[in-house]
């Protein structure tokens, strides 16, 4: 008599497991499974060819090579900036688009900001270099205009990373502050308007709190993509770039040190994961409810 | 006589296809509840986010305790709103929406919450100035809203159909609660709504809107005793709708010929001259019902139907009639006294009421819609 139930239960389980496999293998085979393995590489030491020991040697480098942690550090502010500058950028933008823009220009301002994705990211980027090398269109533009007496320079400069780097993550900036910013009832905003507030106090008291989730959701998926962006680094900023990224590229690609470069990979995942809950601390939020809301 | 706290002249708002608001002219008298009612649109939302600044008006002047209003944004007016969904702050603790418009206005904290503490005090709700705003009940948080507003001390009280969101029962308790708070603070509310219940209960004039005019400005008691237009008498109460041409006049009554060829007599409203097209609307509590014909008063035209229904309603029990000749359909509240409580439908019944207590107008032009 019970079998039948039984065997529904059974085909029920069965299905969720069929439909989570994908998933699971996915995150167990490309990504836990690489990270052990990655782990394990970080914590031995060759003493000798093909002789190894366990060790923080690899750790004990980092710190001891300036070279290193300041190139770490260099990274994790340039990624702050970058990420404080697309905040900046993209509010308005999605201001504009959640709020001011009716119905079809709404839509058509969210397909100028994903245009630019059509194209790939090295195309764009190396078409980004065209333009601002010495030779390059910008520069012959400003001496045509008389800003410069001499064409200048403009790849390889701080600023220039900043810039690709804001354009490369402004979309995922966009995206969640236009869902945060549509949630919000107009009737709030005309509220505190009527009860005596002036702009600003209308955004930092009703569309910041409101919008927060939105911010800190856009904040940690542009900081993690900026932090661990290979590219556009490299490309504009060249030898000047000092990314972390190129650190272990050069350690696992050049040096053939994997032991280094999986070590460099760990300090990065730390570095990330810290940065993104001193963000959630101060901003009073939790990662459940970000992830949730937007 | 001391300045009216509202004054409208000649407001109007055009919208690209329409006239919103089409040059009206009101006063609104300090302290008093003043309510303009209206199907949706009709124009009276627009006319109140004029009057709290959120829209500007095309031409017109309006002026707030005798200052004119032209170019005043609507936080440096001296007018609150209360909203439709009430846009209570979500997050924000109760006492934190009250204080709000004290911190913008730089009053210093402690002095923010005693006032704020104070306000909920008087609107009931003491103690819950830490409460989130989601923790409360409908009519609480309706109570929390006025009280956001009226701890400004503003000279107007604006009221977007703010109980619209709430259940009948709440709905009917909240209007005795605003009747009375409204008392006790003495501000000058202006309540826009397309309830006629809650217009009549509340105010202590009424304005009617319709198409961007006011049809008819008066108290609750002249909107429904004496109406001026049609439109005010269809919209104001419950009203039977006869549609047909004056046959004669008879001094102050007129004698009409339904278009199906009923006739009725009726006070008349404005001129009007054999011929004339015209609308005569009975109230459902004019008329009198009976079982026979000498039970009706003998000065009064007689008329006799069938029982199509009976809308047994409590107090507000009607039973609703085919005249026997045209099949017209004709409402007939029913008395409190139990008398016909035995009615059945096809049942026979005799009917009449008084013509002074009955009115008719000249039809609308362009007017079509139901009897009602």
């Amino acid at each position: 008599m019970l079998e039948p139930a039984i065997d529904r239960r059974w085909h029920g389980r069965l299905a969720l497991g069929l439909l989570l496999a994908p998933a699971v293998v996915w995150l167990g085979a490309l990504i836990v499974l690489p990270h052990v393995d990655l782990a394990v590489l970080s914590l031995r030491e060759r003493v000798g060819p093909r002789q190894y020991v366990a060790g923080w040697a690899q750790y004990r480098t980092f710190f001891a090579e300036p070279l290193y942690w300041h190139v770490f550090l260099r990274t994790a502010v340039m990624s702050v900036i970058a990420t404080a500058l697309t905040l900046l950028l993209a509010f308005p933008i999605a201001w504009i688009i959640a709020k001011l823009a009716r119905g079809r220009a709404g839509s058509l301002l969210f397909i100028v900001c994903l245009i630019p994705f059509w194209v790939s990211e090295t195309v764009r980027t190396l078409g980004w270099m065209i333009l601002l090398r010495e030779s390059g269109v910008l520069p012959a533009l400003m001496v045509k205009l008389g800003l410069t007496a001499v064409p200048v320079e403009l790849l390889y400069r701080d600023t220039t990373i900043l810039v690709g780097l804001v354009y490369t993550s402004l979309l995922f900036m966009v995206v969640p502050l236009v869902s945060s910013l549509e949630s919000l009832d107009d009737s709030l905003i005309e509220a505190a308007y009527d009860l005596g507030s002036g702009g600003w106090a209308i955004l930092r008291s009703i569309v910041i709190p409101h919008a927060a989730p939105g911010i800190t959701a856009g904040c940690i998926v542009v900081f993690m993509l900026t932090l661990g962006n290979y590219l556009t680094p490299t490309l504009l900023g060249g030898k000047n770039s000092q990314w972390f990224t190129e650190q272990i590229y050069t350690q696992f690609i050049t040096r053939f040190n994997w032991e280094q470069g999986a070590a460099f990979g760990f300090l990065l995942l730390g570095l990330s994961t810290a940065m993104v809950m001193l963000g959630l601390r101060l901003s009073g939020q939790r990662f459940g409810d970000v992830m949730q809301r937007t | 006589m001391s300045t009216p706290d509202l004054a409208a002249a000649t407001v109007v708002k055009r919208f690209a296809d329409h006239v919103a608001v089409d040059s009206l002219s009101f006063e609104v008298e300090r302290g008093s509840f003043f309510s303009i009612l209206g199907p949706s649109g009709c124009g009276k939302t627009t006319l109140l986010r004029m009057i709290a600044g959120f829209i500007a008006p095309d031409g017109g002047e309006i002026a707030i305790g005798g200052n004119s209003m032209r170019g005043v944004p609507p936080n440096r007016r001296p007018v609150n709103m209360v909203f439709q969904q009430l846009a209570l702050f979500p997050m924000m603790s109760v006492g934190e929406n009250v204080a709000f418009g004290l911190a913008r206005r730089g009053v210093g904290r402690a002095e923010r919450v005693k006032r704020s503490n104070a306000m909920l005090e008087r609107v009931g709700l003491g103690g819950a100035a830490g409460k989130r705003v989601d923790a409360l009940s409908g009519g609480q948080r309706q109570r929390v809203a006025i009280a956001r507003s009226l701890v400004l001390e503003p000279t107007l009280l604006l009221l977007d159909e703010p109980l619209g969101a709430l259940d009948l029962k709440l709905r009917e308790h909240m209007k005795i609660e605003l009747k009375q708070l409204q008392a006790s603070f003495g501000t000058t509310f202006v309540y826009i709504t397309h309830d006629q219940s809650e217009a009549l209960v509340l105010s202590d004039h009424v304005a009617v809107m319709s198409r961007g005019r006011f049809e008819q400005l008066g108290t609750p008691q002249d909107l429904y005793y004496r109406p001026q237009t049609p439109f005010v008498a269809g919209f104001v109460g419950a009203n039977n709708r006869i549609v047909g041409r004056t046959t004669h006049t008879d001094g102050p009554i007129a004698e009409i010929a339904s278009t199906d060829g009923w006739v009725v007599r009726a006070r008349k409203t404005g001129a009007l001259s054999p011929g004339d097209a015209v609308e005569v609307f009975v109230r459902p509590e004019v008329a009198i019902l009976a079982r026979s014909d000498a039970e009706l008063p003998a000065d009064q035209p007689r008329h006799s139907g069938e029982v199509q229904s009976v809308l047994f309603d409590g107090a507000n029990s009607a039973v609703l009639l085919q005249e026997s000749r045209t099949r017209r359909e004709f409402r007939i509240a029913l008395p409190q006294t139990g008398r016909f409580s035995d009615l059945k439908p096809r049942e026979k019944v005799s009917f009449s009421f008084d013509p002074s207590r009955a009115v008719c107008f000249p039809a609308r032009t362009g007017a079509a819609g139901p009897d009602a």
